[in-house]
């Protein structure tokens, strides 16, 4: 309940994605995953910057990163990247106006076109490969892989 | 919240069945002097095509006169009765308590509008953010001057807006949007869709007119297609829909 | 400057450069990953002209499209035109700032 005489719910009610399906999650993570990233961009200019203090200052910066904490840091914002890309292609797609139906004449039960599923694949599809991505980092960053 | 036990006594026609019932909290809320919203519940039998503005009628009937609500048509023709129902907005009229799967229910005024009392919200500000778009055909002749009778349009033309034109303003779209529980500039997408619907209508000439309102901060970006306006849309209006037609026209897809 | 225009570079900064943010990480599979993390590694891909022209033009898309996003969440956070000014030129100043600071990375590695 909000206290403001406009009734509005806040940040309250951006974030919560709780009963009006994926669409409303996905617009969540994009959010989420975009201020993830920015600041994880941020970070990673200051952290390569550390170059310039030569050798001593660059391996002091991999030897405060590459910890189990960074791996797993670094693994989070993998999975970020690539769902806010692929999502971000499907909304783009989206805002311009594909996949989101053609104008009809309504019927009941009124089940809206835009929310199809060409659009919930998408959704799903950037989950799916956000958490390959992950898996991918994590077994590459722990030395699984090479 | 208060207990209201039993029903009190009426002279009624209509048998009530008590075969079933469920708990009906209804948001109790005058700004003049309460400082926060309180829930009173009712215990309310049901059958399985009562609705919950039936329900709320109930109430007022036998147990708190006093509960306001909004209402007119009882079958979602006016969008009067828009409220929040289990959390969602829904029309109060053409939903079910069967339906709803619960046996509580909890009935707020929508959010992201002022609130005058208990279930009933201001709609001044839906009704400037559409009188914003321009919602009414844009053209420099009209159908008395012209040779022809009327400005004829085939089935195909019709069938590009019918859709958006079903919108009743029953504002559960704007309150179910995520910007417009933090953006209180945002046009919203009941105007954003009834924008789309004057700029698909053949006989309107105002699209660069309507095109140039909505593109501003608090326009038509503001959107990012949750589409939870759609969901609720009682109408099958798909406001996301139109709205990203809309946008189309903006980001060069259509022309 | 209009609306449209700022989401048109939004879109286009982040349409272009996801190619490009791809080859930056793929460069991974060209070497071992605790390798490509050397020092001597690193400074030779600031070294390579073309990688280094790459990144910078990363530094700038994403810096771009990076902002303009925090600039659109801040503005429907709270609305008012003097706040609304300041986030504008903040998320700008931002930008402008984080460009120069790699920008100057990558010039000064390359001079060595």
């Amino acid at each position: 309940m909000t206290n403001n005489s406009e009734n509005k719910k806040g940040i309250g009610g951006m974030i919560d994605p709780r009963r009006y399906g994926i669409e409303r999650i996905a617009y969540l993570l994009m959010r989420l995953s975009g201020l993830g990233l920015l600041v994880y961009f941020i970070a990673h200019i200051y952290e390569t910057s550390k170059i310039l203090q030569g050798q001593f200052g660059w391996n002091e910066m991999i030897a405060s990163t590459q910890t189990t904490h960074g791996h797993i840091i670094l693994a989070i914002i993998i999975g970020m990247c690539v769902f806010h890309t692929v999502n971000g292609i499907r909304v783009m797609l989206g805002h311009g106006g594909v996949g989101v139906g053609t104008p009809t004449r309504p019927d009941y039960p009124y089940s809206p076109a835009s929310q199809n599923i060409k659009h919930k694949i998408g959704i799903y599809s950037a989950i799916i490969l956000a958490a390959i991505a992950m898996m991918y980092g994590l077994a590459v960053m722990f030395g699984e892989l090479k | 919240m208060t207990q209201i036990p039993g029903l009190a006594e009426e002279h009624t026609s209509t048998p009530l069945s008590s075969s079933q019932s469920i708990t009906l909290r209804i948001a109790k809320y005058n700004p003049v002097h309460d400082t926060e919203k309180k829930f009173m519940e009712f215990n309310i039998p049901y059958e399985k095509w009562t609705t919950v503005l039936e329900a709320i009628l109930e109430v007022k009937k036998h147990f708190d006169h006093s509960v306001a609500v909004r209402f007119s048509c009882r079958q979602a023709s006016c969008g009067s009765c828009g409220m929040l129902i289990n959390g969602k907005p829904r029309l109060a009229c053409f939903t079910k308590i069967s339906e709803l799967n619960s046996n509580i229910i909890t009935v707020e005024p929508m959010n992201n509008f002022p609130i005058i009392r208990d279930l009933a919200v201001k709609f001044e500000r839906l009704f400037d953010t559409h009188h914003k778009v321009k919602p009414y055909i844009i053209r420099d002749d009209t159908e008395i001057t012209t040779n022809t009778k009327e400005f004829l349009q085939s089935p195909e033309e019709v069938e590009q807006y019918i859709q958006f034109s079903n919108c009743i303003k029953c504002g559960l779209c704007n309150s179910a949007c995520p910007t417009m529980a933090t953006d209180s500039s945002f046009v919203g997408p009941q105007a954003l869709a009834q924008a789309y619907r004057y700029v698909a209508d053949s006989r309107d000439k105002g699209k660069d007119v309507r095109l140039k309102i909505i593109d501003e901060s608090h326009g038509i970006w503001r959107c990012h297609f949750a589409g939870s306006c759609s969901q609720v849309c009682p109408k099958g209006v798909d406001p996301a829909m139109g709205i990203q037609l809309l946008r189309g026209y903006m980001l060069g897809f259509r022309s | 400057m209009r609306e449209s225009i700022i989401m048109k570079i939004h879109y286009g900064t982040a349409l272009a450069s996801i190619g490009l943010v791809a080859v930056h990480i793929l460069m991974r599979l060209t070497q071992d990953y605790a390798e490509s993390l050397e020092y001597a590694n690193v400074i030779r891909n600031y070294y390579f002209l073309p990688y280094a022209g790459m990144l910078e033009i990363i530094l700038i898309l994403l810096s771009i499209h990076g902002f303009i996003g925090l600039r659109v969440i801040l503005l429907e956070l709270k609305q008012g035109r003097i706040y609304e000014k300041v986030i504008s030129y903040s998320c700008f100043i931002a930008m402008i700032g984080l460009i120069t600071y790699g920008t100057r990375t990558i010039i000064m590695v390359n001079m060595g």
